[in-house]
């Protein structure tokens, strides 16, 4: 009996340990969403859960352990104790109930991070190899950052052109999927006004790991001033082709791979320069960097390779000819 | 010719074949592609082959392995140039007729097949049936050579069986912790500092080669779990139920030699262009990518092919060939263990199998199954995958489990509390473990509404686990705990310690809300490595520890195998912490490279140190191992004082097991009971056959 009440008050003791430790280890980035609330909340519980059955299990193992040790020179076997059905009735009981607490409680946190608001400002979001961008319908604006107003909920409406991508901000808690032939959804509504990144959660091949991009949070004046700012840009790049095709390359995350002005990804060359100079193929000839080969590169990327990037392929992007004439002239105008 | 000697002339020749293997690969690439590349995948390939194959050429000779392995590469060259001829004839040149990576995408994989299929055939594995077939007749048993040489070639004895598993296993334990501290090493600091974009491994950059390890890693570790599962399942389960051999000696030996061209093909994927996709294999990104990922599929199926037919041979034996009286309350724990592995691996090893085909088919004819341009549907792919996938989780844990309570009884010299309830709760993680699928999919977009059910099944597995923790402490309890612990009982109580973590982080999981956090971040990596270590690496251990006088006559040494626990269990208990911990805070899965300013360079760093030693104390463990069998102190009678049939008589166990018949006259854990006794030898009689 004794053996009981000590093992009894050592798990308690135990438990409330483990759990205090636990939960001033700050074990959750910033809380920055609307959604991450209940999800934190859930996993409170959780972890409340899980310090109780840990003592509930590692207390008396340790203390058998150490207590019922056999003693030196001693070679009987221990008291034959086959079972008792009852406690196994218990056992089997109490954790199913708190299973069904837990499953309940699990449907209704799901729940609350599933609200739709129906006035929620709706973006479109592109996720492809290895880059996102964010169309704002609204305002006829594509992104390859996303800004949000603080206290409005997003709706995100997301797919991917190539394989399967996930959209994971770790302030905001949700995740999902991006599927290539479908839209998936998912709604954020931002708490705190910050800068945070979208990192890309499923493996979606070589650069995966460099797959994201900032998101920052603002209020909903500044917001409005970087929209404003944008649709203005939009109006002034359409009208030449060289603006028309700088706005191509941020709606298609070209820059993701291609550094321009030395800002961008090492997965393709660089593009300052690439007209005009001679480029070496990956099979040890030459070609003139000229029009005709910028032309060819995005249409059937993989036709004529530069050498370096032999085992990097490149998707195509099923732009037209006039986009791709575009694109081309914003490229001559890199130094 | 002596052992030590043979070695050495097996690693002369592999450094020869490597050198010339590297050679003819480079001159055959240079001739096809018009430049050599000196770290190109033919030059990898050759010398992999021709290095593997010389080392057992010289080791054993041409015979069993060697001739197997010889037979391999000879079908899969003469399978791939007979579709490179085919495609010659339809008007392919150039680049179109043999691709980058020496022979076109579908003449490696009818090739690869081939080579599988010729590997059986070399080996001697279908000896007996090609005689059946042709009319002749074998005998019922092969009398192997004494020594070690029957366990290079195919042996139709259970316990030789046994030990090829279990060693083949630790072989490629041995090379999956090798590419984990390859890309742990990467890992230890942010940045890429070694695996760059220019740095060129066969074909493949720094990113894509950092892919392929972490996705063979994942495969390589799975397929040697399921080897040494199936390698202490083979030398025990018929020991303890008194049977003289399998059900089906011949279809084991098959069974275990599947296994070999398997472990060939997968080391191939890494060579033949790598595959980027993690062990998953998720579509689109494994339709796309290199011929690497046909070879991973490949060897992924004829693996499966080996754990199917493994699975139907233990239940056969289990149901046919236990001693008189042995009913099913009398099982030993372990047997149930092993039932409810066995279930699991015969019928739902065919999902992935088959997905992983629908995949091979997409690629090689064009069919749409997960194309959505074609009217496919990626998402329909995780469904087939994760209805295998899951349940081989439990195939991974339930066994150890299993060891955990055969053990335990043995150590604290009490009975196994519960006994009914910890089989049957066996039984019900098989069960369970087939409808929860989905859980590993709550941010996959299938249907919203779909996640609530697999959450309350998911939840659910934690009712028979807690059955399992609850009854396993209540046997300690009051028990007379072995002091100071032999290496077996320390490896038993270190599972229950870490498989209580692995379990106690899997609820959150389950929890969708709380997964939309979780999922495809470090806190899995965490939580997974708990199961797996607690559910099969510290029970492998133990059970080698254990069993390893019955196969030898001899002991490990205990200071070793005590110096092997200390080092590994804190080291990997720092290990997963770490994990879950910048899990929690915003670490993805399968990254080569990670933001500076997250702030996870010196965890990161602990975490490669925790690794490393890991690696060291497993490096141990081995020397130990192989130490033991020759110099280990010797133990023939009954080492740990169990009631267990296979240790009444004396080790190391004899060809055809017992003599001598027995019959079960009690239960098998009455530890305690005076005058009690499990089994009971029939009075000698005629010699039995």
């Amino acid at each position: 009996m004794r053996h009981f009440v000590v093992v009894g008050i050592l798990v308690i003791l135990m438990a409330v340990l483990t759990y205090v430790g636990l939960d001033s280890a700050g074990l959750m980035p910033v809380q920055a969403s609307a959604q991450a609330v209940p999800i934190d909340r859930m996993w409170n519980e959780q972890v409340i859960a899980m310090s109780f059955l840990f003592a509930l299990i590692v207390v008396p193992m340790v203390y058998s352990l150490l207590v019922f040790r056999r003693k030196k020179g001693d070679t009987t076997d221990a008291a034959h104790v086959e079972g008792n059905t009852k406690l196994e009735i218990v056992w089997t009981i109490l954790p199913l109930f708190a299973v069904l607490v837990f499953a309940y409680l699990g449907g209704n946190s799901l729940a609350q991070t599933l609200r739709a608001d129906p006035d929620a400002m709706v973006v479109k979001v592109t996720g492809r190899q290895w880059s996102w961008s964010f169309e704002y319908p609204g305002y006829g604006v594509t992104s390859t950052e996303l800004r949000l107003p603080v206290g409005k909920q997003v709706y995100l409406q997301m797919t991917s052109t190539d394989v399967i991508h996930s959209f994971w901000v770790p302030e905001f808690r949700v995740k999902q999927d991006l599927v290539p032939g479908r839209v998936t959804e998912l709604r954020i509504t931002p708490t705190l006004e910050g800068s945070w990144k979208v990192r890309c959660a499923e493996i979606c091949g070589a650069a995966h790991y460099s797959m994201q991009t900032p998101v920052t949070v603002m209020s909903q004046a500044d917001f409005d001033a970087w929209m404003a700012g944008e649709v203005a840009l939009v109006s002034e790049a359409a009208a030449t082709p060289e603006g028309r095709g700088e706005a191509l390359v941020r709606a298609n995350g070209c820059t993701a791979c291609h550094a321009v002005n030395g800002v961008g990804g090492n997965i393709g060359p660089s593009w300052n320069g690439a007209f005009g100079e001679e480029v070496k193929l990956a099979d040890g000839s030459t070609v003139p960097g000229d029009e005709a080969y910028l032309t060819e590169s995005i249409k059937s990327p993989q036709a004529k390779i530069m050498a370096g990037y032999e085992t990097q392929l490149m998707p195509t992007y099923g732009l037209t000819d006039e986009q791709i004439a575009d694109i081309v002239s914003f490229i001559k105008t890199l130094k | 010719m002596t052992k030590s000697k043979s070695v050495g002339s097996g690693l002369l020749l592999l450094v020869i074949g490597g050198v010339v293997g590297y050679g003819i690969g480079l001159g055959l690439d240079a001739v096809i592609t018009g430049k050599p590349n000196f770290s190109g995948s033919v030059a990898g390939l050759f010398a992999l082959l021709a290095s593997v194959t010389a080392f057992f050429f010289g080791v054993f000779g041409y015979r069993g392995i060697t001739r197997g392995l010889t037979w391999q590469v000879a079908g899969t060259i003469l399978g791939g140039l007979f579709v490179t001829a085919i495609r010659f004839l339809m008007g392919m040149r150039g680049s179109a007729l043999f691709g980058g990576f020496f022979f076109s995408e579908p003449a490696w994989v009818f090739g690869a097949l081939v080579g599988a299929v010729s590997f059986l055939f070399g080996v001697g594995a279908v000896d007996d049936w090609m005689k059946w077939a042709r009319g002749l007749d074998t005998p019922d048993h092969h009398e192997d050579v004494p020594g070690w040489e029957k366990y290079l070639g195919v042996s139709l004895d259970h316990k030789v069986i046994g030990i090829q598993y279990t060693v083949t296993a630790l072989v490629l334990i041995s090379v999956g912790g090798l590419f984990a501290l390859i890309f742990r090493t990467e890992l230890a600091a942010s940045q890429l500092q070694f695996l760059t974009s220019t740095f060129r491994l066969f074909n493949q950059t720094g990113p894509q080669i950092y892919n392929a390890l972490m996705s063979l890693h994942g495969m390589v570790m799975i397929v040697s779990i399921l080897l040494g599962i199936a390698g202490v399942m083979n030398y025990v389960v018929p020991l303890l139920l008194g049977a003289h051999d399998m059900a089906f000696p011949r279809m084991n030996a098959f069974a275990f030699w599947l296994a070999v061209p398997a472990a060939v093909l997968l080391l191939l994927s890494l060579i033949l262009g790598g595959f980027e996709t993690g062990w998953t294999g998720y579509p689109p990104l494994s339709s796309r990518g290199p011929v690497g990922v046909q070879m991973f599929f490949l060897g992924v199926f004829v693996a499966g092919w080996s754990s199917i037919l493994g699975a139907l041979n233990v239940l056969a034996t289990v149901l046919r060939m236990r001693a008189k009286g042995m009913t099913a309350m009398r099982l030993p724990i372990l047997v149930w263990a092993s039932v409810a592995t066995s279930i699991i691996s015969l019928t739902a090893t065919q999902l992935i199998g088959l997905s992983f085909q629908l995949v091979m088919f997409q690629r090689l004819l064009g069919m749409g199954f997960f194309d959505p341009a074609k009217g496919g549907n990626p998402v329909l792919f995780q469904h087939l995958f994760w209805f295998y996938s899951h349940p081989a989780v439990y195939v991974f844990v339930l066994h150890g489990l299993g060891v955990i309570s055969e053990l335990l009884p043995v150590f604290v010299r009490k009975p196994l509390f519960g006994y009914r309830w910890v089989a049957m709760s066996s039984l019900g993680i098989a069960l369970v473990g087939f409808i929860v699928w989905a859980h590993h999919m709550f941010t996959s977009g299938m249907n919203e509404y779909l996640r609530v059910p697999f959450m309350y099944s998911t939840l659910l597995v934690a009712v028979p686990t807690g059955v399992k923790f609850f009854s396993w402490v209540a046997t300690i309890w009051g028990g007379k705990i072995a002091t100071p612990a032999p290496t077996p009982l320390l490896f038993t109580v270190g599972a229950i310690f870490v498989f209580l973590l692995g379990g106690l982080t899997g609820p959150p999981n389950a929890t969708v809300s709380v997964d939309l956090h979780l999922h495809d971040t470090y806190f899995i990596v965490g939580h997974f490595h708990d199961t797996i270590f607690g559910g099969f690496v510290f029970p492998f251990f133990a059970a080698l520890y254990y069993w390893f006088p019955k196969a030898t006559g001899r002991r490990m040494n205990e200071f070793w195998g005590k110096v092997h626990f200390w080092l590994m269990t804190p080291s990997f208990l720092i290990l997963t912490f770490g994990m879950m911990r910048i899990g929690l805070l915003g670490m993805r899965r399968r990254i080569v490279d990670y933001d500076t300013a997250l702030g996870f360079d010196t965890t990161h760093l602990v975490l490669t140190i925790c690794g490393f030693l890991i690696a060291l104390s497993v490096l141990i463990f081995l020397i130990n191992f192989f130490r033991s069998m020759k110099h280990g102190e010797v133990a023939t009678g009954n080492v740990w004082n169990s009631r267990s049939p296979e240790w009444q008589v004396p080790s190391p166990m004899p060809a055809h097991n017992y003599g001598v018949p027995f019959e079960v006259v009690g239960e098998p854990y009455d530890y305690g009971l005076p005058g009690s006794k499990y089994i009971e030898f029939a009075p000698a009689q005629g010699k039995k056959h």
